[in-house]
């Protein structure tokens, strides 16, 4: 049985797809099988983030009509070992995400993988609500920004309430926070919400943060997800968040403003 | 003596505090009228509605806060008429 998780934020453009992209090659660079699946029906923009764009043939809702099979549309990463994509369709019909077309989707993967990552569209509609409903955990997305904040605490009122687990009266399901795009020197300069302020907000357990980094921008114009670029901030912050999802204890990094000396401008550029 | 500078940062709260205040509050509201039953927004256009009856007030002269104390609900409603003029 597969443990389903889903990437989402509410807000657009905090970054959720290059998460679902990060986490999913994180979790299969562990050795766990992952499929990453797109819900963003009408703007499938997951398949670009991982690089594999023109080997889309079948989509997420040909295998919910039926018309192809799951193991047609699902691609193989070529990188990353036990990594496979389920791109979103780009079809126009928002009601083309049928709940027992996903349920019986997600529960054929998880026969055989160990980890389903659903990229949840911004937005609070259906796309959104199906990536969630099914999902065994959260991981929600913000940037230091009153908008951001806003729009993810509403989202885990959501998840509180509209996922299947809360409907059948279970425990919720755990929702994790991962700050995106932090600058630690305009924290200092309080020109931006710390990561303190944001996780007193929303109260909830804090997975990551990731700082605003040129990588990310380099490792989408790439198509490669950018937890593989071991050298970069972004990076090493996401393979750190992977590791304490999977139950490891890992100090935060990159919290404070590096103070460059005028070598280390010389050498690092 | 304050210098020039401590006068300023003491009169203005960074823009980040500021932020962080104002989520503050609207996340307690949308909370508490998330856990509330559906009608308290339609309740509070009303209530501006028959306040403005009478007395001219903004829109934030209206605000209510619902909570839960035990088996009682409770809906707290403030209502400010605005200056005595």
């Amino acid at each position: 049985m597969a443990r389903i998780v889903v990437i989402t934020s509410g807000k657009g453009g905090v970054g959720k797809t290059t998460t679902s992209a990060a986490v999913a090659t994180g979790l299969a660079l562990e050795g766990h099988k992952t499929a990453v699946v797109d819900f963003d029906v009408g703007l499938r923009n997951l398949d670009l983030i991982m690089g594999c764009e023109r080997r889309v043939v079948y989509d997420f809702v040909n295998v919910i009509n039926g018309d192809a099979s799951l193991r047609q549309a699902l691609i193989k990463d070529k990188r990353t070992e036990g990594l496979y994509i389920l791109p979103a369709s780009q079809t126009r019909d928002k009601e083309a995400l049928t709940q027992e077309g996903v349920e019986q989707v997600l529960q054929e993967l998880s026969k055989d993988f160990d980890y389903i990552i659903c990229d949840s569209p911004a937005g609070i509609e259906r796309g959104a609500l199906m990536a969630s409903y099914f999902a065994d955990e959260a991981i929600v997305v913000t940037n230091p920004e009153v908008s951001s904040v806003r729009d993810s605490d509403r989202m885990l009122g959501i998840l509180a309430s509209k996922t299947r687990r809360a409907e059948q009266g279970e425990d919720p399901i755990p929702a994790h926070l991962l700050i995106t795009r932090y600058a630690p020197e305009r924290v200092d300069k309080g020109e931006m919400l710390s990561v303190e302020d944001v996780q007193e907000i929303l109260s909830i357990q804090m997975l990551g943060v990731i700082p605003e980094s040129q990588a990310v921008l380099n490792a989408s114009n790439a198509g490669m997800p950018v937890v593989l670029d071991d050298e970069s901030d972004a990076g090493q912050a996401y393979r750190d968040a992977v590791a304490r999802f999977l139950g490891e204890d890992r100090p935060h990094r990159f919290l404070t403003a590096q103070k460059k000396g005028i070598f280390g401008r010389l050498f690092k550029g | 003596m304050k210098g020039i500078f401590d006068y300023f940062r003491s009169q203005k709260p960074s823009s980040a505090q500021v932020a962080k205040e104002r989520l503050q509050v609207i996340v307690a509201r949308e909370r508490s009228s998330r856990s509330g039953p559906d009608y308290l927004p339609a309740l509070h256009r009303e209530l501006l509605e028959v306040i403005r009856k009478y007395v001219q007030v903004d829109d934030e002269a209206v605000q209510m806060n619902l909570e839960n104390q035990g088996n009682c609900e409770i809906l707290e409603v403030n209502i400010t008429l605005g200056d005595r003029q």
